[in-house]
């Protein structure tokens, strides 16, 4: 996890749902790919259109709150979000998308100095740089990291039953 | 030192005396998958590469969402489930019966200290009985699915004391949305909420439910109360020695301790669009309402619908309003009907629906238009939740609704109706 990328920075505010994220009416649609376009839709409707693989979404406190539905990380990280930074999470949320293998990071600070469109360079674990400044990030949890490294839940369940 | 309940809870079930940030693995008794996520986390467990699933009858599949279904692709959904459960023995499966969380203790699955997981978020209801429970992914549920574990971290506790007796036009429901209010949407989050207290005590089990349902909304991990006689009678099984062990010590440790006293407590109701955007009735008397929703795993319970039916006896709702209401389960929807209460809600112009989700998760019967304004007894005001993003979500207690429901704009139960 110590691969430094650089992404394009989405802004969003706090408690963002999960029935923003992907509204209850789109959960049944056949797959995540399908999903796509109503990403988000609630509250900016042409963000999915947007997203381009690799960008960033820096949010306010408690993202993801709400409903316990995994389509909400599954479609963020099929638009290609390489990660995102909020305040906190909701605790559903978040283990859905270490399950998912998509990268969550905690900052406090970062939400309220970034605009939108500008560029940041991430180091998992270690520091998110934006506009000359440096901004500390911590690590994750052992059992957690074992789980990302794995490239999600279902990934380490089938190593586990011997089949990768 | 001494351990909150759900620090007992969790180490009775792993042999050893547990402490909040402690990463624990634990054996599940029950998990509960619900339609919509049942085929997301039946190819999960597919793809994991499991050939069978640890204990099937510790499983349970509750149809709700989609039933009965409102579009062409819904049943897609059971016939998957309905597969999956032929294949790998699943014998706990509920097509029709009503609400997973309300199913889940009234069938009979949920005791005591139990734990139990569910692919929704407000699996934290089962707290009502003193289990700890709440809501996980449909890849962690697969997971469980083949290994009959997960991994938890034990939470801190927040202690919800509530006193009193509480005046009659406010419900358990008043309460917890005042307690939503206070510590915030993510006041919670991953802490357990504890609720105790003389009011706390005096409440059924059906008001309780109410409470843990909604603990999710303020980030919790889960809502949970003590057990005692009143939940054993509910649960149909022994007051027992182990039981009266479930208990928090005089000297555990809590992260905040909230006191309200039950007869300072108002009606309220949550503002759109956020949870705990919360208000006195009195505040908004006077909005006009198009709608009012009573049904849910929040307040579609059979003392709910009894209540709103002493306030609706002899009245009519207002002339263009609508009053949807839908019992939590078959069980409510026959005894409802056994003792009346569904011929006063329906003579009072109540449109009665089928047990199930129905409105409240915005994909059946009772959708909502741009700034149109809905007055409901469930959980989620959240943008978009009961029809378009533009609709107006107040979230009340089943008296408030009934009272508004007559009125066509927002008011409180009158007192002197009791």
């Amino acid at each position: 996890m110590s691969n430094t990328f650089t992404a394009k920075i989405w802004v969003l505010g706090d408690d963002i749902d999960t029935d923003i994220i992907l509204p209850t009416e789109y959960l049944a649609l056949k797959s995540v790919e399908d999903m796509k376009p109503y990403a988000f839709s609630p509250l900016r409707p042409e963000l999915a259109g947007l997203i381009q693989p690799g960008d960033m979404i820096v949010a306010g406190k408690n993202f993801g709150c709400g409903s316990s539905r995994e389509q909400a990380p599954e479609v963020v990280k099929a638009l290609g979000i390489s990660c995102i930074v909020a305040k906190s999470y909701a605790r559903i949320f978040f283990r859905n998308a270490i399950n998912n293998g998509l990268l969550l990071i905690e900052n406090q600070e970062l939400r309220d100095v970034v605009t939108e469109g500008e560029l940041a360079k991430v180091t998992p674990g270690e520091k998110i740089e934006y506009m000359g400044k440096t901004y500390e990030i911590a690590n994750l949890p052992d059992n957690l990291m074992e789980i990302l490294n794995a490239g999600g839940l279902v990934k380490a369940m089938r190593k586990r039953n011997g089949l990768d | 030192m001494g351990h909150t309940l759900i620090e007992k809870v969790f180490g009775r079930k792993v042999g050893r005396e547990v402490k909040p940030g402690d990463i624990i693995t634990v054996d599940v008794d029950w998990c509960m998958i619900d339609d919509i996520m049942a085929p997301f986390a039946i190819s999960k467990f597919e793809e994991m590469g499991f050939s069978k699933v640890w204990d099937p009858n510790k499983v349970v599949l509750i149809y709700d969402h989609f039933v009965p279904a409102t579009q062409v692709d819904d049943s897609r959904h059971f016939r998957v489930a309905d597969a999956f459960a032929e294949k790998y023995g699943v014998k706990n499966v509920h097509r029709t019966d009503g609400i997973c969380h309300q199913l889940m203790t009234e069938a009979g699955y949920v005791k005591p200290g139990d734990i139990a997981f569910g692919t929704d978020s407000h699996t934290v209801t089962y707290g009502c009985v003193g289990a700890f429970s709440t809501g996980i992914g449909y890849t962690e549920m697969a997971g469980i699915l083949g290994t009959g574990q997960l991994w938890v971290k034990v939470p801190e506790s927040i202690k919800v004391v509530v006193d009193g007796t509480l005046p009659k036009n406010v419900t358990s429901k008043d309460v917890i949305l005042r307690v939503i209010g206070d510590l915030t949407a993510s006041g919670a989050t991953y802490q357990s909420l504890e609720f105790s207290g003389s009011c706390i005590e005096n409440m059924s089990v059906a008001s309780r439910m109410t409470m843990s349902n909604m603990a999710v909304e303020a980030g919790a991990k889960c809502g949970i109360f003590v057990p005692d006689q009143k939940t054993c009678d509910y649960c149909n099984i022994d007051y027992s020695d182990e039981i009266k062990e479930l208990y928090p010590d005089e000297d555990a440790v809590y992260s905040r301790v909230l006191h309200y006293q039950a007869e300072d407590l108002v009606p309220v109701m949550a503002c759109p669009s956020l949870v705990d955007n919360i208000k006195p009735v009195s505040e908004i008397k006077g909005t006009k309402v198009d709608e009012v929703f009573l049904g849910s795993c929040t307040n579609g319970r059979l003392e709910d619908l009894q209540l709103a039916a002493k306030i609706l006896k002899g009245k009519h709702v207002a002339p263009y309003l609508k009053f949807i209401v839908t019992p939590a389960s078959r069980k409510i929807y026959l005894e409802a009907l056994r003792d009346g209460t569904l011929e006063i809600l329906s003579d009072a112009g109540a449109i009665i629906t089928t047990p199930g989700c129905g409105l409240c998760c915005g994909r059946a019967g009772g959708i909502l238009s741009d700034h149109e304004v809905v007055v409901a007894t469930n959980n989620r005001n959240f943008l978009g939740r009961m029809g378009t993003s533009k609709v107006q979500i107040y979230l009340a207690s089943p008296a408030s609704a009934a009272a508004t429901a007559i009125a066509g704009e927002i008011t409180e139960a009158p007192l002197d109706l009791f």
